[in-house]
């Protein structure tokens, strides 16, 4: 049986990477996610697997540094705190532009500016919708769990090399703070010089006399040259929307009432559901775990059948836009939220939804 | 003496380095881009390390560095190349790594990637285009921009009470630990070309002894933006460049 | 079985360390738990506390605002969480620079001098593991044998020679306690 270690999130996040073979972090000191670079450079990787770690001086910096690492073909990777990723958010621009792998957290926290420093879930628009200038999505997968953080960074890498694109772990103060067991798999060896050349090809590990010189750049200048990467994207994104959407369902297949939650969110709403199931009220939760690629033909169908659905957020309702998206008017869409770093308990949420569905 | 006779080999006096792509540079006559693109290319191939060199190309007039040079190349948001660099060396300390930079990427937006790559002592070789002004956006006032000196951005000449001091970049870092070897070039001269190639060259060799960064600056001119003919540019540079930033090495640990 | 305990006091009580050691025994008797602090610029001197949940099914919130136990390290906490116990629930507290003592009859009340204990065993550090032994007695929700395991677990190897001294105030704290209130 593999080992099951009692870890926080953030930490789980460092253990993975080390076991799964990444090849460099950089990162800066944001709170609620420093124990991320704190861990690696206790554990010294450099001294076993040849991890690269590296503190940078921004997260400006920190961002650049991997897209500088994603160039050579290499798993590189950094994590911060909301306002340090509004800083990243230039450089994940150029890396989805450039066609670059790379593995991102945001442990987030109360916002706007320097906000607080307690968990929330207020970057789901910039991180979803945007994260940086220009037509382009970041794929996003939000972990609920330290298991989570742990499994997601090899997920994570899986996904942005597959499709060369940039990976958000979208997690939240809570699930980076808090700690739960976790289940170790065994040990990914860093890949060699000759998987890289193999894996990626695109890279620049330097111009041998077989291959044309690699560029990697994000720049055309040629409104028609860039219109076709532009709809290369879009073909990209298209496939990650047909193959990707992972989303995880709790009571749904008699459920009248649905509850849509991420995240740590999404754990606070299980209690939620559980208590209106021993009230006799049949609710149900859907958890996406991939935010993009959204679940919309799920939550779209979940919708024919319910009397109501209601996003549950840390925020002030930013994923609620895209439930109503999903339900198309099929039912009537509430929300309910908390902000600036409070969490909601089970049974403000059930209160919340007694209101709205004007019951008892 | 037809064509045939004059490319006898006998007969060749200059050719094109063997790094240098047959694309059409994009650069104003009389720019020292070009120059220093040639430089760099020879220098490469005189090493014999065209396989294991990668550039990191800027946002400026050299934005398209990587479409001259026959190497593999990563193109830099505005004045990240440094951060570029320092990941790259690290994930690849076989590599050669370094950053081509004008003023305004490296002096102005990209100031603390810079200063902090010189701090950590990356092995990297920067090579730093200094002609006082932004060239790619026309001609606006950058941090070298002289006392006096006209641009879009300050029509009456650099104020220091509106605009600040020039900034002296190779003299700042000079004072940090983790630089190895800094010199001051130009490429106004054939002379000064020479220097200005061994000096290159150096910078490449010292990244391969792990002492720290290199960084060779190089005063140019930007006649376009200058608003002059390259002659006179180049006699402006002289008299007036060269006082601010005059030519030389600043540092070097292993002398 | 379900227990839901906030452990609150000072930061450099060892308050975090408790719960993190209470947390490991759970797992090694293959419960679920979670171990979630107050986080944030509040240090050493300051408040901290943290919640840790032990059961035997997936634990959904990891963050309650009522709790099975309460255990009480300073009077900011005793403020603050007294009125957070569950009916029923167990309130432990350190006497030591409380003021204002428990009042409420509808839950059980009890008293560690985890100070005094320790110094008994012969080193303040392991207060915390006083107050640990302390709440074990009056809550067996996991084994000695288990407590011993997960003990092991957060003392890093170089450290090793401290294990017995921490079981030592374990089984110290735990003969020590005060019942005030029984219901």
């Amino acid at each position: 049986m593999a080992e099951k270690i009692l870890m926080k999130g953030n930490e789980a996040i460092a253990i993975s990477a080390i076991r799964n073979g990444v090849d460099g972090y950089f990162g800066y000191p944001i709170t609620p996610q420093s124990e991320v670079m704190e861990t690696l450079m206790k554990e010294k990787p450099w001294e076993t697997s040849g991890m690269v770690v590296l503190q940078a001086e921004s997260e400006t910096s920190a961002v650049n540094m991997i897209y500088g690492g994603a160039c050579c073909g290499k798993k590189v990777m950094t994590s911060s705190s909301s306002p340090g990723v509004s800083l990243m958010c230039e450089g994940i621009s150029y890396m989805a532009g450039a066609e670059l792998p790379c593995v991102i957290v945001d442990v987030m926290r109360g916002g706007p500016g320097l906000g607080t420093i307690q968990p929330s879930q207020s970057d789901y628009d910039m991180i979803v919708k945007g994260g940086g200038h220009g037509d382009f999505h970041n794929i996003v997968i939000a972990p609920a769990s330290a298991q989570d953080m742990y499994d997601f960074v090899d997920w994570g890498f899986d996904l942005a090399f597959r499709y060369r694109n940039p990976v958000i772990i979208l997690a939240d103060g809570i699930i980076g703070q808090m700690m739960e067991k976790v289940e170790m798999h065994p040990v990914k060896p860093r890949r060699t010089a000759e998987d890289i050349l193999r894996d990626a090809p695109w890279a620049t590990t330097g111009k041998t006399a077989g291959r044309p010189r690699n560029i990697i750049t994000s720049l055309s200048l040629d409104s028609d040259i860039q219109e076709v990467f532009n709809q290369k994207l879009s073909r990209k994104y298209a496939e990650i929307e047909a193959k990707e959407v992972k989303y995880i369902e709790y009571l749904t297949e008699d459920a009248e009432y649905l509850f849509v939650a991420f995240g740590c969110a999404s754990r606070i709403c299980e209690a939620a559901v559980d208590e209106l199931r021993q009230d006799g009220i049949k609710a149900g939760l859907l958890r996406p775990v991939t935010l993009y690629p959204y679940p919309f033909t799920r939550v779209s169908e979940l919708s024919a059948r319910m009397k109501s659905v209601m996003s549950i957020e840390l925020n002030l309702g930013q994923m609620v836009t895209d439930v109503r998206l999903a339900v198309e008017g099929r039912c009537p869409v509430g929300f309910y939220g908390r902000q600036g770093g409070n969490i909601f308990t089970p049974e403000e949420i059930v209160d919340a939804f007694k209101k709205f569905n004007n019951l008892k | 003496m037809d064509i045939a006779e004059i490319k006898r080999p006998e007969n060749i006096v200059y050719r094109k380095p063997a790094l240098i792509t047959d694309n059409v540079m994009h650069y104003c006559p009389g720019c020292s881009h070009g120059t220093v693109h040639k430089l760099i290319a020879e220098v490469i191939d005189e090493m014999g390390i065209q396989e294991s060199t990668i550039g990191i190309s800027p946002v400026g007039c050299s934005v398209f560095a990587y479409n001259y040079i026959d190497i593999d190349w990563e193109e830099a948001a505005h004045g990240r190349a440094p951060a570029l660099a320092s990941a790259t060396k690290r994930l690849c300390p076989d590599k050669h790594v370094f950053t081509y930079q004008g003023d305004g990427d490296l002096a102005s937006i990209g100031t603390a990637e810079i200063i902090h790559a010189c701090s950590r002592g990356e092995n990297i070789v920067v090579i730093f285009i200094n002609n006082g002004i932004y060239g790619m956006t026309g001609g606006q006032m950058a941090p070298t921009t002289l006392i006096g000196m006209k641009t879009s951005t300050t029509p009456y000449g650099r104020d220091p009470r509106l605009n600040g001091f020039p900034m002296v970049i190779a003299d700042m870092i000079s004072h940090l630990d983790g630089t190895a070897y800094i010199t001051r070039q130009s490429v106004h001269t054939a002379a000064a070309v020479r220097k200005a190639k061994s000096a290159i060259r150096k910078a490449f060799e010292y990244s391969e002894k792990n002492i720290g960064l290199s960084f060779v600056e190089i005063v140019s001119t930007c006649n376009s933006g200058w608003k002059m003919s390259p002659v006179a540019a180049n006699s402006w540079m002289v008299e007036n460049m060269f006082k601010k930033y005059p030519i030389g090495d600043i540092k070097d640990v292993l002398k | 079985m379900k227990e839901e305990i906030i452990i609150a006091g000072f930061g450099g009580q060892g308050v975090l360390s408790m719960g993190k050691v209470l947390a490991y025994s759970a797992i090694m008797q293959d419960m679920e738990v979670t171990w979630m602090p107050s986080y944030g610029p509040e240090m050493r001197g300051g408040t901290a506390n943290v919640c840790v949940i032990l059961s035997d099914k997936k634990i959904g919130s990891p963050i309650v605002t009522k709790y099975d136990t309460a255990i009480i390290l300073n009077q900011q906490s005793m403020d603050k969480f007294e009125k957070t116990v569950k009916a029923g629930g167990l309130l432990l507290y350190d006497p030591s620079g409380i003021t204002r003592h428990p009042e409420r009859k509808d839950i059980t009340v009890a008293q560690i001098n985890a100070i005094d204990v320790a110094a008994g065993v012969g080193n303040s550090k392991v207060y915390n593991m006083a107050v640990l032994g302390a709440f074990l007695r009056l809550r067996p929700v996991v084994e000695m044998e288990n407590v011993r395991k997960g003990l092991k677990k957060c003392i890093p190897a170089r450290y090793s020679e401290l294990i017995s001294l921490n079981e030592d105030a374990i089984v110290k704290g735990s003969e020590s306690v005060l019942i005030i209130n029984e219901i």
